[in-house]
């Protein structure tokens, strides 16, 4: 069972890889359009955060190397432990840790910051995949439930208080391994409505949602089949929780959230009419989402080509060659270059599902299905806050942002599991 | 279900995102106009605007430089209101409104502050300007006028307005436009094309360097000067004659359309609608809605053409063969229309074509409009044929010539009378007055012009232009190089010309002749009547006058048209005969005539009608 190197290339899944490098490509052309000065154009000039990312990408790729030739049980053997050290290294920031930019996130290694949190995306996965494909685990069971909760959780409360929510918030896409296992649908059905309800009352106010509410009931018994026995009183029940939801919604926006909280929910849902007042938003919190949007628009179908991007020359978008690097991809690449991302990103995810499911081993599937829950968060998360459609939320967008940490932990997270697919086969041993 | 979860919302999350692009990109997109980019600024030079040459290449226009200070309002750090104000001339409140305008119209593009600062000013404030961060001066070039007159005709140029920009996006705020006359008709031609540089900003509105490597950037293309066909010297001496009287001159060389001199009275010098005092110059010239010195009389007035139009019906006569040069017609003092009976001035007898003419004879040419009409079984089809023989005269409609405004004056046809009376209802007795340029017919003085210019051509004009050369370049526009042949045959002018000739040997203008010079030409006498509180009012007449010379081979054919100065050969027969001897002796020989004219003014019967009593008209006073 101890593959030898040749055979993992033969059994590895090249278009995922193909969809990686294609990524991880695009995102460097623009990471180098972005981030050029006058004074460098060595691409392997490493004062330069293009020549910088170029050896991080050399150093991801190795990396993918080892991850494709390590045994593949040492990942489920070792998961637990390598939860629990990433776990310690997240708790460690809170002594050792450096601060950049008001987070204390990374640990300062001379050369490079190292950002626990971007490692404990993929050991979190592995962990939660181990506890779930346990014999002994039970989803269905309430306190095997509450267990599987706890190990995303951990991570969470350790980051929140860096502070990264952006970060934590991701650690929360895993709930979907649950949702795969078997956790009840139900309850995301509730956070749905919960979602709808809150947007909607924000936008619309307490009364059209509860009008509309009970009409939609009321259509519902209308053209309800005779057969078919409405269970009335918790129907009534969810209505009545609903508006109660809905009127704790608007208490808590007014008097619970502070202002800048306000403001983004208000930037993020178009609230604000007044167009004295858009303006001021515009020119402080709204200000890298209007840049962006801007630089995005003024690419138009085709783009300015390729360094020709005048608001990314101007330095117009901040944090444009990470968290915003999308952006520079929409200036000078115009249409044609943000479609084909996005049909990439699509493309890879949807290559994964394939994946995850072909798995024979509990462990392989729920796995992947943790890689695609946190790739796909970042992903959805990430240009969505770009093209103005998401509340400004801080995460990078993988294999494309600047950042050695990010790249190198989406690399592990990516090929630790090609590895387990390309494995799949030897698992009856 | 769970399976597909998962896929599921990973499609619909990229249909979201490829519809908010496509939204963004495709349909919002402001793709690639750098001029709406914030990381690129344009920066022009302008070119200096051509000049403006007479025929005689004699400097009518030239440019003078003024200094903008303009102001960036995103770039303005607090300063000392009070003594900026001071240095600039303008009390604070209109600073700051100044300031909030500019605001309004964008905070990062420049607004100008204060419009064209004399070289003093500019010299005082130069040297402090660095103090003042947002604001700078630019550099502009003004008109400047070497003649004070033809201010209708050169037309004057300013700042373009937002309808203007909307109209033609290569205009941009504070820059300057042709607005009438020939600064409009050639604005492309002396405007010349601005040059522009694009810099690259970041966003702090740093300069980076240039946009594209400047391979975007343009030179300004060098407006061009122009020559006009107008005569300066001509043009100076028929406003001063024209200081006093309303009305409007068109002299034109018939050989060529070239219009020597576009005369509107009353006038103002160009210079007024140059530099800081423009506004309140112009303010005061639109307003004088009684004198109208912004009206160009000699292309917007229509009068009616009175006795000049009698040649017409006598040359339609002997082309349809209704009459010869030796058919007699008596005159009673005056010809009878049913038993009604319309009065003549020739003093009666009888009339033969010739005397019809130098005599001014309504009886004469009464009698020759209703030939022309009984010639055709039905009068539906005569009027056809004369309105096609006298629209060939360019009479009725817009001639074509190259300056901005223009009237089409009106030739009445068939469909104009059914209105009027009914279909069928009416026949050549209702519509008598035309034999004699009065009732419904009405011209432009230079259509009035140009029907003299074919007269002196024996059958044929030029569209009349006032663009000689462009850039050095002689125009030759087919349009304007291509003779209009009228529907009269050559023959038919002979006696019409020797007719005309005859008005100054022994006619209504025989105190008019110029020794050494043989002239045609024709008085015209033109009843006119306004309204005062709503009543129809007669004015004193209408002093016209349209002559040529020299019969052989002419060389300036002109229409004068003098408001309310009674008899042809009064003001209008002055004036253009004065103008014939300086145009073509170069001199005035006859110093009483001129100094007649030069001191007699109609004041005094403009003032009637506004004076709120009774007054009378056509006083015999001269």
């Amino acid at each position: 069972m101890n593959m030898s190197g040749k055979s993992v290339f033969k059994r590895v899944d090249w278009l995922t890889i193909f969809l990686y490098l294609m990524l991880v490509g695009i995102g460097w052309v623009n990471i180098y359009s972005t981030t050029l000065t006058d004074e460098g154009n060595a691409l392997l000039d490493f004062s330069q955060l293009y020549g910088k990312q170029l050896f991080f990408i050399g150093a991801s790729l190795i990396a993918a190397l080892i991850f494709l030739n390590l045994e593949a049980h040492f990942y489920e053997r070792f998961s637990s432990l390598l939860y629990i050290i990433t776990m310690v290294l997240l708790l460690g920031l809170f002594v050792f840790g450096k601060n950049i930019a008001g987070a204390t996130s990374w640990y300062s290694l001379g050369f490079f910051n190292l950002q626990p949190s971007e490692l404990a995306k993929f050991t979190t996965a592995l962990a939660l995949a181990k506890y779930l494909s346990d014999i002994q685990t039970d989803i269905k069971k309430r306190k095997d439930q509450l267990f599987a909760l706890l190990i995303i959780l951990i991570p969470v409360l350790l980051i929140i208080p860096q502070p990264d929510p952006g970060s934590a918030l991701v650690f929360l896409a895993l709930v979907f391994v649950l949702f795969r296992e078997g956790f009840p649908l139900f309850y995301l059905l509730i956070a749905l409505v919960a979602l709808i309800v809150f947007i909607t009352t924000l936008m619309f106010g307490t009364i059209w949602v509860s009008i509309s509410l009970a009409l939609l009931i009321a259509v519902f018994l209308l053209v309800k089949k005779a057969s078919f026995k409405v269970p009335l009183f918790p129907l009534f029940t969810f209505f009545f929780l609903a508006v109660i939801f809905s009127l704790s919604v608007n208490f808590v926006f007014e008097n619970v959230f502070e202002q800048r909280h306000r403001d983004r929910f208000s930037l993020w849902l178009r609230l604000e009419k007044d167009p004295e007042k858009l303006e001021e938003i515009r020119k402080t919190i709204g200000y890298n989402t209007y840049q962006s949007e801007k630089a995005i628009e003024s690419g138009g179908g085709f783009g300015k080509g390729f360094l020709e991007g005048t608001r990314t020359k101007g330095d117009f978008v901040p944090e444009q060659h990470t968290d915003y690097i999308f952006s520079t991809v929409g200036e000078e690449w115009g249409f044609m270059g943000t479609a084909t991302v996005v049909i990439l990103f699509t493309a890879l995810l949807l290559r994964l599902v394939a994946l995850a499911e072909r798995q024979k081993s509990d462990f392989s599937r729920m796995y992947g299905y943790g890689v695609i829950s946190i790739l796909l968060i970042h992903y959805f998360i990430n240009v969505g806050m770009v093209i103005g459609i998401l509340p400004t939320i801080g995460i990078p967008l993988p294999f494309f942002s600047y950042g050695g940490s990010a790249l190198i932990g989406f690399t592990a997270l990516l090929f630790i599991f090609l590895k387990l697919d390309a494995n799949r086969l030897n698992e009856w041993l | 279900m769970k399976k597909f979860l998962l896929s599921s919302i990973i499609v619909i999350i990229g249909i979201t995102f490829i519809g908010r692009l496509s939204y963004l990109q495709i349909f919002r997109t402001t793709a690639n106009q750098v001029l709406e980019d914030s990381a690129v600024q344009a920066i022009y030079d302008y070119p200096e605007r051509g000049f403006i040459y007479d025929r005689n290449g004699t400097l009518l226009v030239a440019n003078q430089p003024a200094y903008d200070v303009m102001v960036i309002p995103r770039e303005v750090k607090p300063l000392d209101t009070l003594e900026f104000c001071s240095l600039l001339g303008i009390d604070k409140p209109k600073f700051l409104e100044r300031m909030r305008k500019a605001r309004v119209y964008s905070p990062r593009l420049p607004s100008v502050l204060v419009p064209q600062l004399s070289k003093a000013d500019y010299a005082r404030l130069q040297e402090k300007m660095r103090k003042y961060e947002g604001f700078y001066i630019q550099k502009r070039s003004l008109r400047y006028y070497d003649t004070n007159s033809g201010a209708n005709v050169l037309g004057y140029i300013s700042e373009v307005n937002e309808s203007d920009i909307r109209r033609n996006p290569y205009y941009k705020q504070g820059e300057l436009t042709g607005r009438t006359g020939i600064e409009k008709q050639y604005e492309e031609v002396l405007r010349g094309v601005k040059g522009v540089k694009f810099i690259q900003k970041d966003r702090f509105n740093r300069t980076i360097g240039p946009y594209k490597e400047g391979t975007l950037d343009t030179l300004p293309e060098q407006g061009k000067e122009i020559r006009v066909t107008l005569d300066k010297e001509l043009q100076e001496y028929g406003e001063k004659l024209m200081v006093g009287k309303r009305g409007g001159i068109v002299a034109l060389e018939p050989s060529s359309g070239e219009i020597l001199a576009l005369i509107s009275g009353p006038t103002y010098d160009p210079a007024l609608l140059v530099g800081r005092e423009r506004s309140a110059n112009y303010s005061k010239l639109h307003y004088d809605t009684i004198s109208k010195p912004t009206w160009d009389r000699a292309l917007l007035a229509q009068p009616s053409p009175g006795s000049p139009f009698k040649t017409l019906n006598a040359l339609i006569a002997l082309q349809e063969g209704v009459m010869k040069p030796e058919t007699t017609v008596r005159c009673y003092n005056g010809f009878y229309v049913g038993n009604k009976k319309r009065g003549c001035h020739c003093g009666g007898g009888l009339r033969n074509m010739n005397s019809g003419i130098y005599k001014s004879c309504n009886a004469y040419f009464a009698q020759a409009f209703r030939k022309i009409y009984e010639k055709y079984p039905t009068t539906d089809e005569g009027m056809d044929v004369w309105e096609k023989h006298v629209k060939s005269f360019g009479l009725g409609d817009y001639l074509g010539y190259d300056l901005p405004t223009g009237r089409k004056g009106r030739i009445p046809d068939k469909a104009y009378y059914d209105r009027v009376y009914g279909d069928n209802r009416w026949a050549s007795s209702f519509i008598i007055s035309n034999a004699i340029g009065q009732g419904e017919v009405a011209a432009t003085p230079i259509q009035l012009a140009n029907m003299t210019a074919a007269i002196a051509n024996r059958g044929y004009y030029f569209t009349p232009h006032i663009i000689k050369e462009i850039g050095g370049e002689p125009v030759s526009d087919p349009k304007f190089t291509t003779p209009h042949y009228t529907t009269i045959d050559k023959k038919h002018f002979d006696p019409i010309v020797q007719g005309m000739a005859d008005v100054y040997t022994q006619g209504t203008a025989k105190w008019l002749q110029i020794p050494g010079i043989e002239i045609a030409g024709k008085t015209g006498t033109v009843e006119n009547f306004t309204k005062i509180d709503g009543v129809r009012t007669q004015l004193t007449d209408h002093s016209l006058f349209v002559a040529f010379a020299p019969v052989d081979n002419p060389k300036i054919a002109l229409a004068v048209y003098i408001e309310h100065g009674y008899y042809g050969a009064r003001y209008a027969g002055h004036i253009a005969s004065l103008l014939i001897e300086k145009y073509l002796k170069g001199e005035i020989t006859r110093t009483d005539l001129e100094k007649r004219m030069l001191e007699k003014t109609l004041e005094a019967e403009y003032a009637k009608p506004y004076s709120g009593e009774e007054f009378k008209i056509n006083e015999y006073v001269w």
